[in-house]
């Protein structure tokens, strides 16, 4: 591995060689924990429709392994995943190696992986603070702040002593991650813990502003991590598989000033109907509102940049997953504007409407983006000649998206049946369904759900083992992807 | 006169918003288009094409 491991670029009569051990293991680690946070999350999934499979255990309550399944797919999963392709990127567009060396990228690896380890034992042992999307206790907290400071100083270090005169856009979206994650960290974490050597910490904030800072917190993991951060790879990876530049740079100049200008003030929109006042409810939904705008200017600038190669989708499954999951970024930042706006968010919210929600743009936009950023990645980080087998991409892809309509259409349908059943009032003014009906009515819908979940694990095993035999130099002998008989005659254009 | 900062700050919107009017009038300025189209072009100036082993 070692002869392998250095890629060399010439600069004048200088040699760099590129840091990819480190852009590996974050690679091997996001397969891992994707397939582990998939997992849990059919566990859970199957957990709600038969509730007997919480065993009765502690330990294996949904209530416990569903942080570990949002934190092992958020964190463990899209984590590994930003931190292979930013540092991948970072390196390749600014044509330097990492900044702070091989033992400094090593640190930033084996840290990021005792976090999440540290952060699942908690979770499994009931140490949690009851924050979503911020369970981890105070000393996991600071440990994580450790490490991101050290994420930060490579990222930033190496954009300093760059050799390209511009920093290209994808590693403003990667520190615009970086840094916002670092501030909404610390801000909403601010605790004191009760004991000298206890776990326990109470948060530093009460009442309604304790819950405005969790949402500003929690919208913000969404818009920064999960938005901003995968844009960086859809901005390199994109036109990398598509082997065009971005369709318009400058617009992704206005895309990334407009998003990080807005999301910052969306988080008011999970509070809506609480005792926060109208007004910040209302500022909430507004900045969500105009949201729309950066994010279809983003999605149309990832999507046109496939005009005049669209037929490249027909042969490439590898892009196909990075466009359709752009096209998924683009349905599930409109429907989050929508689910904001207070009169549709009476009906949506505390429903099975919003995972729906989420998991669009989980499942379609972050997860097959990476599906694409790792496929892109591996057979180069390996040297090999290409993937092992473009069938298997294929059909991972076929069943990762049948998974995801199977899942969304179910959350959609058993969501707006729950709010519409929450809200059925008889003549006399008395609710018309007692909680447990709403439950059992859902049933149906939560087995097509887990169904969903387990066609999304079954892919990315696929995935997984294509990707082993990649590493291998293995080669599949397999037909070429077969191209349609009209576009035989005449190429798209 | 103490109260003119205060004033200002309660008018935060504003500012941010011509901040970034300032931002999109720079960017879509057209002597500059040549230049900043250029820079997409920065991902395809190094040669990554898979070794063969």
């Amino acid at each position: 591995m070692a002869s392998i491991a250095v890629s060399r670029v010439e600069t004048g009569a200088q040699a760099q060689a590129y840091n990819e051990d480190v852009v590996r293991w974050f690679t091997i680690a996001t397969v891992f924990w994707g397939i582990v946070g998939f997992l849990v999350g059919v566990v859970i999934a199957f957990q709600l429709a038969y509730p007997v499979l919480n065993l009765d255990l502690e330990w294996t309550t949904f209530g416990r392994l569903r942080p570990l399944h949002t934190s092992a797919v958020i964190f463990a999963f899209g984590g590994n995943a930003l931190m292979a392709t930013s540092l991948y990127v970072v390196q390749r567009t600014c044509r330097v190696p990492l900044f702070g060396g091989p033992l400094l990228a090593a640190f930033l690896f084996w840290g990021y992986q005792l976090f999440i380890v540290m952060a699942a034992l908690g979770y499994v042992t009931g140490v949690t603070q009851g924050r979503e999307y911020a369970e981890p206790e105070w000393y996991v907290d600071l440990w994580i702040t450790i490490v991101w400071v050290v994420y930060l100083v490579v990222f930033f270090g190496t954009l300093l002593t760059r050799r390209e005169p511009h920093i290209y856009v994808a590693n403003w979206f990667y520190l615009a991650f970086i840094v916002t994650i670092a501030m909404l960290h610390i801000v909403n974490n601010l605790a004191l813990p009760v004991s000298f050597l206890g776990a326990k910490s109470y948060s530093l904030f009460s009442g309604v502003q304790d819950a405005l800072t969790q949402w500003w917190y929690g919208h913000n993991a969404v818009g920064f991590f999960l938005t901003a951060g995968f844009l960086g790879i859809m901005y390199y990876f994109v036109p990398k598989q598509a082997e065009r530049p971005v369709y318009s740079y400058r617009l992704s100049i206005i895309h990334f000033w407009a998003l990080i200008f807005l999301y910052i003030w969306a988080g008011p929109h999970h509070l809506h109907f609480t005792a926060l006042p109208d007004w910040a409810q209302v500022l909430g939904m507004t900045f969500s509102l105009m949201l729309w705008m950066p994010s279809w200017g983003g999605m149309i600038n990832g999507l046109m940049t496939l005009s005049g190669a669209w037929d490249k989708l027909r042969t490439d499954p590898v892009l196909r997953f990075l466009v359709v999951s752009v096209a998924f970024y683009g349905m599930s930042t409109f429907e989050g504007p929508l689910m904001s706006i207070r009169q549709v968010n009476a009906l949506s919210h505390y429903t099975d409407w919003t995972v729906g929600h989420v998991h669009s743009g989980a499942l379609g936009w972050v997860a097959f983006v990476s599906f694409g950023a790792v496929y892109y990645l591996v057979p180069r980080l390996w040297r090999v000649q290409r993937l092992y087998s473009l069938k298997l991409v294929e059909w991972h892809f076929w069943i990762a998206t049948l998974g995801i309509v199977l899942y969304i259409t179910a959350m959609w349908v058993s969501g707006i049946m729950q709010g519409l059943m929450w809200r059925s009032y008889d003549s006399l003014g008395f609710l018309q369904f007692s909680f447990i009906e709403t439950v059992e009515a859902m049933h149906p819908f939560y087995v097509i759900r887990a169904f969903g979940g387990v066609l999304f694990l079954t892919g990315a095993l696929i995935m997984a083992y294509n990707l082993y035999r990649t590493t291998k130099g293995d080669i599949r002998a397999e037909e070429p992807m077969p191209v349609g008989a009209a576009a035989r005659l005449a190429p798209a254009e | 006169m103490n109260d003119l900062p205060a004033f200002l700050r309660e008018l935060w919107v504003v500012w941010l918003f011509l901040l970034f009017v300032g931002i999109v009038a720079w960017t879509w300025w057209p002597s500059r288009k040549e230049k900043l189209e250029r820079h997409a072009r920065i991902p395809f100036d190094d040669e990554d094409r898979p070794h063969a082993r």
